[in-house]
């Protein structure tokens, strides 16, 4: 299998304090793996220093086979799309603006774009389903719509690898398990995914793969049936989760409600 | 096994044939009829003035010079004068400082993404009144009031740069706090000087922050024109990067444009433009907070239409405003109190009317 994404003993540290310690791990062509961990276990330090918008300082990160030290950000930006929690710019920019913002990579005139990069930004609103909004002001959109622009921009920018910064985590519970089946979509098309997310259940029902991290290193690492189990998750959140199998389903449950005690009480 | 992906098939199949849904045809007609506004304001400018001369003879007086005619058959040389020595760099000087004013407005905006920002943010107006100031008072020691007054309004960004700067990176709001920090320093730098200087001399500064146009000269434009207007197509060409930059840092990153890179060269070039127009003229408020706004109104935050639109409105309105200054009463109004003054009730309404969706 080819490794997209290739990390190899990972140091990094604010001054003294260490926040990633002999990180390693790898990713395959077309997976979807899940970066799953605490607050502040480091995984948006490890996410920043595989974009390379922090500066690690020990071990090699490469992506597509190229070591990411020598790339430039303008190179880096062909490799890999970044897609951040969705958030309000400072200016009423067009949904359709914001997607063709992800052509700016492969721009080739100073000026403006072709028509090839309108076209390939055209057809990324189509597969997010956003060309009904796509004459809409960015910053007046609800969270997720707002979220799935920003994926289709990632989806415009064409990549081999890209990365989600916990792009659920402010949605509801349908446009949630979109998000998922969107990016399971877009990996099952060949491109490589990372993405960050605090649902047990969310990385083992869609993830191909997932990476467990805990105090600044990582727990486990594995198909989400061997990770996602009652020992490791009590080891990152202490007595809280208990795991059953529904039927295929995995479920993660809070203790309580597992043993019947929170269903029974308030089934008055 | 570097390089050995395919491209992603998952665009090949969606990429649908482009309808109209990215047309710019409405945008450039909107520069060109803003590029038309300019060129009406200018002709009809340089016809108003106290002396009056009929339209023809400007018109005339003009082209003979234009085209070097033999000042035989020119008619008196005091309308000569008048158009083409007096009011004729004035316009062209007004339209000039309107364009790097704005222009620079509107990058600035982009730059710290946020839409209060104006030109004079990073101290330029307050180092450039300093030297000013130095080069009125102290006169002996100083070349030019220009020259100094550009080389402080310079001096208070670049310091400005210096002290926000931390471990390679620039951020907003330090650079924002260090711009004002040092604009106040500059300004009880001003007041010392206000303060120590004789009465011939506060009252050349006093007349000096108020900003004008009153002795705008053919080497004013020969200076200044070609400067600004070089930094404008320049600014103008990393329009779409100013888009991408105004998203945040980490996108702009993420999206291959370096923010530290690109951030330093617009606003290296925006406040080029704006310390030379200010170092010739003082410091004339509102057109670079104002421009860029009523721009976004008109055709939307795209900076790539934004800059050229906003250019040539503040080319328009500073022009419109000076030749108020300069025919409204018997004597000149300070051009500065004009904007000002029309400016006010702009921001008033803003305030008013979407206070909300700007200050939130």
């Amino acid at each position: 299998m080819i490794h997209v994404l290739n990390v190899k003993d990972l140091q990094f540290q604010y001054g003294m304090q260490p926040v990633l310690k002999d990180i390693s791990f790898q990713v395959g062509q077309g997976q979807l793996c899940g970066l799953f961990g605490p607050n502040g276990c480091g995984k948006t330090t490890l996410f920043k220093c595989c974009l390379k918008f922090l500066k690690n300082q020990g071990g090699q990160i490469k992506v597509d086979g190229q070591d990411i030290k020598n790339l430039r950000i303008e190179e880096m930006a062909k490799l890999v799309a970044y897609v951040p929690q969705e958030h309000k710019p400072p200016f009423p920019y067009l949904v359709k603006d914001v997607v063709l913002m992800g052509r700016t990579p492969r721009l080739k005139s100073l000026f403006g774009t072709n028509k090839e990069d309108r076209q390939k930004a055209l057809g990324a609103l189509k597969l997010l389903g956003l060309l009904e909004i796509a004459d809409k002001p960015y910053n007046q959109l609800s969270g997720g719509q707002r979220q799935l622009v920003l994926i289709a921009r990632a989806v415009a920018q064409e990549t081999p690898l890209m990365f989600l910064d916990e792009p659920t985590s402010a949605l509801d519970f349908s446009n949630q398990i979109r998000i998922w089946r969107i990016m399971k979509q877009i990996a099952e098309s060949g491109v490589t995914i990372l993405a960050c997310s605090h649902d047990p259940n969310h990385v083992s029902w869609y993830c191909d793969r997932v990476v467990v991290m805990n105090h600044n290193h990582i727990l486990r690492e594995g198909p989400p049936r061997e990770v996602i189990t009652e020992s490791v998750l009590d080891e990152i959140y202490r007595n809280v989760c208990a795991v059953r199998n529904l039927d295929e389903a995995r479920m993660v449950l809070p203790k309580e409600v597992a043993r019947g005690n929170g269903a029974r009480k308030h089934n008055y | 096994m570097a390089g050995c992906l395919k491209d992603s098939s998952l665009l090949e199949d969606l990429a649908c044939e482009e309808g109209d849904e990215f047309s710019i045809h409405g945008k450039l007609m909107i520069l060109i009829a803003l590029f038309a506004l300019l060129v009406l304001t200018s002709s009809a400018a340089v016809v108003f003035g106290a002396y009056k001369i009929s339209i023809a003879d400007v018109y005339s007086i003009i082209l003979s010079n234009l085209l070097h005619l033999s000042e035989a058959q020119n008619m008196d040389s005091l309308k000569d004068i008048i158009v083409w020595d007096l009011r004729l760099p004035r316009v062209l000087l007004a339209i000039t400082v309107g364009f790097a004013l704005a222009a620079a407005g509107a990058t600035f905006q982009g730059c710290f993404r946020n839409p209060l920002v104006e030109p004079y943010i990073l101290g330029i107006s307050s180092g450039a009144a300093f030297g000013a100031a130095m080069g009125i008072v102290f006169h002996q020691f100083f070349f030019s009031i220009q020259l100094s007054a550009f080389l402080f309004g310079s001096l208070a960004v670049i310091l400005a740069y210096g002290i926000a700067r931390v471990n390679k990176e620039t951020p907003t709001i330090t650079l924002i706090l260090a711009g004002v920090i040092l604009g106040s320093l500059f300004s009880a730098a001003v007041s010392i000087l206000k303060y120590i200087s004789n009465d011939s001399a506060l009252r050349e500064i006093v007349f000096w922050l108020m900003g004008g146009f009153y002795f705008a000269s053919w080497s004013d434009v020969a200076l200044v024109t070609p400067v600004v207007m070089l930094s404008f197509l320049a600014m103008w060409s990393l329009g779409w990067k100013l888009n991408v930059l105004s998203m945040g840092d980490d996108e702009a990153r993420g999206l291959g444009v370096n923010p530290e890179k690109y951030k330093l060269i617009l606003i290296g070039l925006a406040t080029l433009m704006t310390s030379i127009a200010v170092s010739t003229v003082g410091i004339i408020a509102w057109v670079g907070l104002m421009m860029p706004h009523a721009t976004r109104m008109i055709l939307g935050p795209d900076h790539r239409f934004v800059i050229p639109a906003s250019a040539m409105l503040g080319g328009s309105y500073l022009l419109i405003c000076d030749t108020m200054a300069r025919t409204l009463t018997s004597s000149e109004i300070p051009v500065g109190i004009i904007t000002s003054l029309l400016g006010a009730p702009y921001l008033i309404y803003l305030l008013r009317t979407r206070g909300k969706s700007v200050f939130e």
